[in-house]
């Protein structure tokens, strides 16, 4: 059976029909012993099919580990969202994006492709700056609706600094990550395993922290 | 795995906001981002008069809210998809636009002055606060160090982090009932602490969780402390009736007993009743010309989606009249 009903597949397919250049979706994957992995397999497979500028690599994570070393993945099922160059490879889905998170997820798409909206200048010279590798992690679940705006955030910064990697971790999936992070609350993001905060914060408030490191 | 997908079902509209900028002077200066803010601006825009809008985030409680069934025009629609609509019909508007910066103190004078944490001062002829409110806290020992660590706000965000374990919910009203409901389907135990006699959520509600056999209910207990260091442990539950105090081991605590007004930034500006809401007339007007309220933020009674809706309308109109009377 389709993930997708008609009325949620029409709906998808006019957000992705706003996509400016073609992008790839990378996706992770293994046959046993990964119980959220089908399902996810199914999502990017019919995302894939909605668009002709979204074209889907599927890897298997353990056949294909220097892929999967290329893109730093260590837990599946992961989704990475790139240009065809691969300039851009740091907006990252570990989980399914189902529930709220196909909004972060449909965001990371169009950006991606080079629909960001524009950020202030000041803004823009501040996360150029930035000149150390930064990881953030953005945990949530699947039903908290201003999740998807924290994910964003994180992503936005990854597509203006190659340096910026940023995930949204799906907490019920990788349930020992959220544990070792202490996630009782979402969207809780963590930034280089050293700073940590809760909730949906603006922009500045990443920077902020990130400045710190 | 049953799956979902809460699109906002977008429409393609041009976005045509311009950002807000500190050397113009507005006629109307909105400041806030729920359903009272967002018509507010779609009112002045219509209006033709110079108009800007600071908030810190976009929908307001309506974004938090998983699904609204009582908003005109729509028998059921998702709380974000609502927002994403007020959005747009905004975004078609050539608006003096801020997000993400909160609005800090307004200053009062001929020239109304808001002061903004992006550092900018901006000016208007006259404001409009539909600053809304924010759940209230408990304020006992251990809330603010744990919150987020265990202390929870928002039940349908984090309640699935509490699969098999202990939890306790604080209040007794709809959304309090509806977070006991959601926890209930995934934690071992849920325990509702109210200090009243009787629960005050709708019946629907009250019948639902009583089917339940993993929920107690304390009427007449209050919560005294929160315990744990990096995570909740315990929290120490008083029972007003019999004057004990008990210790419950559990691992997360929802806090749902309300909400406060954002008021600060108008705090010794305008007039503020009991409870910390600004007083407004049939007009919207506060206690100072120029500046008006509307929504949840002020004294009007009931907060519904649909009368902050109507309330920053009326907002609208009441600061378009005032600055063009007062050319």
């Amino acid at each position: 059976m389709a993930l997708f009903d008609d009325k949620v597949k029409s709906q998808l397919s006019q957000l992705l029909s706003k996509i400016k250049n073609p992008i790839i979706i990378n996706f992770f994957t293994q046959e046993i012993e990964c119980p959220t992995c089908q399902t996810t397999h199914e999502f990017v497979q019919e995302i894939a099919g909605l668009n002709d500028k979204i074209t889907l690599n599927v890897y298997d994570f353990l056949k294909n580990q220097d892929i999967a070393k290329e893109f730093g993945i260590d837990k599946i099922p992961a989704i990475i969202i790139t240009d065809t160059h691969k300039n851009i490879k740091g907006l990252r889905f570990f989980g399914i994006p189902a529930g709220y998170e196909i909004n972060s997820f449909i965001t990371a798409c169009l950006e991606v492709s080079g629909m960001a909206e524009p950020l202030p200048e000041a803004m823009i010279s501040r996360i150029k700056k930035i000149s150390k590798p930064i990881h953030i992690q953005v945990f949530v679940t699947l039903t908290c609706p201003y999740c998807p705006g924290a994910v964003a955030t994180a992503h936005r910064l990854a597509i203006e600094n190659p340096l910026i990697t940023a995930d949204m971790i799906e907490s019920t999936t990788f349930t020992p990550l959220a544990v070792k992070h202490n996630v009782s609350s979402v969207p809780k993001v963590v930034i280089n395993d050293i700073y940590e905060f809760v909730g949906a914060q603006p922009i500045n408030v990443f920077l902020d922290m990130i400045e710190k490191i | 795995m049953e799956l979902t997908f809460n699109l906002p079902g977008l429409e393609t509209i041009e976005q045509r906001t311009v950002p807000l900028d500190s050397k113009t002077l507005y006629d109307v200066l909105i400041v806030g981002g729920g359903p009272a803010a967002l018509t507010a601006a779609v009112y002045c825009m219509r209006k033709g008069v110079k108009t800007g809008l600071i908030t810190l985030d976009v929908g307001g409680q309506v974004a938090e809210t998983s699904t609204v069934e009582n908003y005109m025009g729509y028998r059921h629609i998702e709380g974000i998809s609502l927002v994403q609509r007020f959005k747009e019909q905004v975004e078609q508007f050539e608006i003096g636009f801020l997000q993400g910066y909160r609005a800090t103190r307004v200053i009062d004078g001929n020239i109304k002055k808001v002061e903004c944490e992006d550092g900018n001062l901006y000016q208007a002829k006259s404001i409009i606060i539909t600053t809304g409110k924010r759940w209230r806290r408990l304020n006992v020992p251990g809330e603010a160090e744990l919150t987020g660590k265990g202390v929870a706000y928002c039940a349908i965000c984090d309640a699935p982090l509490f699969k098999d374990k202990d939890v306790i919910v604080v209040g007794g009203g709809n959304s309090a009932i509806e977070a006991a409901i959601d926890l209930a389907k995934l934690a071992t135990s849920v325990t509702v602490v109210q200090l009243l006699p009787s629960l005050t959520a709708d019946k629907v509600l009250i019948d639902e969780l009583s089917k339940f056999t993993n929920v107690t209910i304390l009427y007449e207990h209050e919560i005294k402390a929160i315990h744990g260091t990096s995570a909740v442990e315990a929290v120490t539950v008083h029972d007003i009736k019999n004057k004990k105090e008990n210790t419950l081991s559990v691992q997360g605590i929802f806090i749902e007993i309300g909400l406060v007004p954002n008021t600060e930034l108008v705090k010794n500006v305008v007039a503020l009743n009991e409870y910390g809401e600004i007083i407004i007339d049939c007009s919207c007007r506060t206690s100072r010309p120029g500046i008006f309220a509307a929504g949840d933020v002020t004294s009007v009674p009931y907060k519904q989606i649909i009368i902050a809706a109507g309330e920053g309308a009326k907002a609208a109109l009441s600061a378009c009249d005032y600055v063009l009377t007062n050319k």
